[in-house]
């Protein structure tokens, strides 16, 4: 939109100035019309956000759950519960934190690569390539629940699908737990992958449609191969759409709630104790919604940190090359 | 111009970091002549659409009689406390919910609920129609209740009486040493001698208090303060470990049982010998047991007594009815409470679910002089101890009943689960507490 605005300007520019009615309805216009949106901004994330932070200074317990305006100020004790790494709660946190990083770095890595040599793969017209891309994004097209839910059951020790195939195949001679201990970090990195891959594998091939082909002829007849084509053609092209499509992906990924939740419910298991529903569950075993919404203003804090520097880290990347 | 583009899309992403639980809720619309109450009801048939079933009719009797329609919903005890939580906080809710009995005190402390002082209480007929036992799990002691008793539970042990004949057994066992050499013969290549729901956090967090009873423990002092790692607590989880890890009478997939109804309907079909349930007798109807092989006895002790132990068998189990402060239609509510505790209904009710009524009158029905019900009954009035009656219970049953799944876990993948462990973890929850 800003693009428009601006070439329009470069072509009136040159035309007799306008009447000031118009002049000013083409500069208020715009912010006119974004009303609507900064007011529906305010009310879903802004306001709600503030008053997560002003809850994390309440000592916000039952006792005031009907009335939380009438909770004490708590000052920064709920923080200093939170980040108490010698005491239980602050411990859990660390964990948790541990595990997430893992997680996400994890799911990040391989819904990448996936996607990318997902995308590069249907790059090129062939037949049925329609089909398999359609394939390919429909763990993304599914209800989080339903597609989820259905993992829990596959994954069940007595009587689900995995096990059952496993031992079909004499792959194994005992049935394996996958939703307790060890395990369902394993399950809850693959079903996560599952989910996400066609996500970078979406917006990977929509960023490829940008590509012009002669630019692959030129390094074809370069003497690049496949590889090389990707290296030195797709991947610098496609910089600025992995730059965003990481981050989100990051993003979406470290805060993940549906998909924890819905393959062990709000008790996980501590091998795949997610940051998001360790937060949840926090605020809801002990009743003190105050700790839980500190740890959540820390998540915050640490989301902004990251955003920040990869952004600047980006920005000088940029004007290095 | 990129990087302002990026900036605001990340930073938006970023916003939506903070997680938010969506909690809807619902309030009855008001209206003189016909108002619509809202009633949360809990789960205790075989499932979600069993109590809609159940239900339905006796609703739409309350609405013929007095023309309140009741729109009600099933909510299922996974989700139950959440959103009664946040009914609270928001101060939206039904009109009229369902609450475990045990969470009265800490729900009675939010101040949401209305307390059935006597004015309010006559409204409803009196306090004296109910059984003292079942309205003493109503609050917290010298404050008025803040919740009616609906149905009444205790826990026992179910025993499966052809199995027991098959092996051998000629009685159920009364001790917990009987109870595992009884659990080793029905252990079998076909099934296994006790089955337990490890993943859910109710069933863990009773069994857990039962056995602390019997061992002498307790999980809040005098004063209300957790004391949760004792050794005797300690003793009281071990010995729920000891089923799957050495005892192994247990299947180790029982400890990802959290739907609630698991454990039951491996015993109902068969799968497993015993299962420690509350008067369940309507569910295994319905999942379809044959009815001669169904026997109850009170839960085992251990022989000989420990010092201090008392000889608990179930924790006061039940089903209370709260009427919502912020409710608009507060005579209607009282209306429908005074309907659902009634005789004809507390009859027709705990009939259906096998529960036993909150009111003394309801016990001339014949339906309640089965062997079972007699059973539960002195269960009830002899050997059931109501938990702890203090502000933080239903934080108590979170914490410890949680980190019970988490020990369970472990004991099911084959890492050994020692005193210590559960020593620690019994300390984590306290301090969660902030104990």
């Amino acid at each position: 939109m800003v693009d428009t605005i601006r070439v329009e300007k470069g072509v009136t520019a040159s035309a007799p100035p306008p009447p000031r009615k118009r002049r000013w309805r083409r500069e208020w216009l715009p912010y006119i019309l974004l009303i609507p949106a900064v007011l529906l901004e305010l009310l879903i994330h802004i306001i709600p956000m503030l008053a997560g932070v002003a809850i994390s200074f309440l000592k916000l317990t039952e006792l005031y759950l009907s009335n939380w305006r009438a909770a004490p100020f708590a000052g920064a004790s709920n923080y200093a519960v939170a980040v108490n790494f010698n005491s239980a709660i602050g411990q859990a946190l660390l964990h948790s934190f541990t595990v997430t990083i893992v997680y996400t770095a994890i799911v990040l890595a391989v819904s990448w690569t996936f996607g990318m040599a997902a995308a590069v793969f249907t790059q090129r017209a062939f037949r049925g390539r329609g089909v398999i891309r359609t394939i390919f994004l429909v763990p993304y097209a599914l209800p989080v629940f339903a597609s989820v839910i259905t993992w829990n059951f596959m994954l069940q020790r007595d009587t689900g699908m995995v096990n059952q195939l496993l031992l079909d195949l004499h792959l194994v001679h005992s049935r394996a737990f996958w939703l307790i201990g060890q395990n369902s970090f394993y399950s809850l990195v693959v079903v996560a992958i599952w989910r996400s891959w066609p996500f970078a594998f979406l917006i990977l091939t929509a960023g490829m449609q940008s590509i012009p082909t002669d630019l692959y002829e030129a390094a074809a007849l370069d003497g690049s191969g496949a590889l090389g084509q990707v290296r030195h053609v797709t991947l610098p092209l496609l910089r600025p759409v992995n730059r965003v499509l990481l981050l989100v992906l990051f993003l979406w990924t470290f805060n993940d709630f549906s998909v924890p939740f819905t393959l062990f419910g709000s008790a996980p298991p501590s091998q795949a104790d997610i940051i998001s529903i360790h937060i949840y569950e926090n605020s809801f075993v002990s009743w003190n919604f105050g700790t839980g919404s500190a740890m959540s203003v820390l998540l915050l804090l640490f989301l902004l940190l990251v955003t920040v520097i990869y952004l600047a880290a980006g920005r000088r990347g940029e004007r290095h090359a | 111009m990129r990087p302002t583009k990026l900036s605001t899309l990340a930073l938006a992403a970023a916003l939506a970091a903070v997680p938010l639980a969506a909690c809807g809720s619902s309030s009855g619309t008001s209206s003189a002549a016909h108002p619509t109450l809202t009633y949360w009801a809990t789960n205790q048939g075989t499932s979600l659409q069993n109590d809609r079933q159940v239900l339905s009719p006796q609703i739409a009797k309350f609405t013929k009689q007095t023309g309140i329609k009741v729109n009600f919903e099933v909510i299922p005890w996974t989700t139950v406390l959440n959103q009664i939580t946040a009914a609270t906080v928001s101060g939206k809710g039904p009109d009229v919910l369902n609450i475990g009995n045990t969470w009265s005190p800490s729900l009675q402390a939010t101040g949401a609920l209305v307390q059935f002082t006597p004015s309010v209480m006559s409204q409803i007929g009196g306090s004296s129609r109910f059984l003292a036992g079942s309205l003493s799990a109503t609050g917290a002691p010298g404050k008025p209740p803040t919740a009616v008793p609906l149905y009444s539970l205790a826990y026992g042990l179910y025993y499966n009486k052809a199995m027991f004949a098959a092996a051998g057994i000629s009685s159920p066992p009364t001790t917990w040493a009987e109870l595992i050499t009884d659990g080793k013969k029905l252990t079998t290549s076909s099934h296994w001698g006790l089955s337990i729901e490890g993943g859910s956090v109710a069933e863990n967090i009773h069994m857990a208090f039962e056995l602390s009873q019997q061992q002498g423990g307790q999980f809040f002092d005098a004063a209300g303060k957790p004391t949760f790692d004792t050794p005797q607590n300690v003793a009281a989880v071990k010995q729920m470990m000891d089923f799957i890890q050495t005892d192994k009478i247990t299947n180790p997939s029982d400890a990802q049982y959290s739907k609630g109804t698991e454990a039951l309907v491996d015993y109902a079909t068969g799968k497993t010998a015993m299962v420690i349930w509350q008067a369940a007798s309507g569910s295994l109807k319905q999942l379809g047991m044959n009815a001669a092989n169904i026997g109850v006895a009170p839960v085992p002790l251990p022989s000989p007594m420990p010092s201090g132990g008392k000889t608990v068998t179930s924790m006061v189990a039940g089903i209370n009815m709260a009427v919502f402060k912020n409710t608009k239609n507060m005579s209607a509510a009282l209306k429908f409470v005074k309907f659902m505790t009634s005789t004809p209904e507390q009859e027709s009710l705990n009939g259906t679910y096998g529960s036993l009524p909150t009111v003394s009158a309801a016990y001339s029905d014949p339906v309640f002089h089965t062997s079972a019900v007699t059973t539960f009954r002195s269960i009830l009035t002899s050997s059931a101890a109501p938990m702890p009656p203090v502000a933080q219970e239903s934080a108590f049953e979170t914490s410890v009943g949680t980190a019970i799944i988490h020990l369970y876990a472990s004991a099911a993948t084959g890492k050994a689960v020692t005193n210590s462990m559960i020593a620690q973890a019994l300390s984590q929850a306290q301090q969660q507490l902030g104990g």
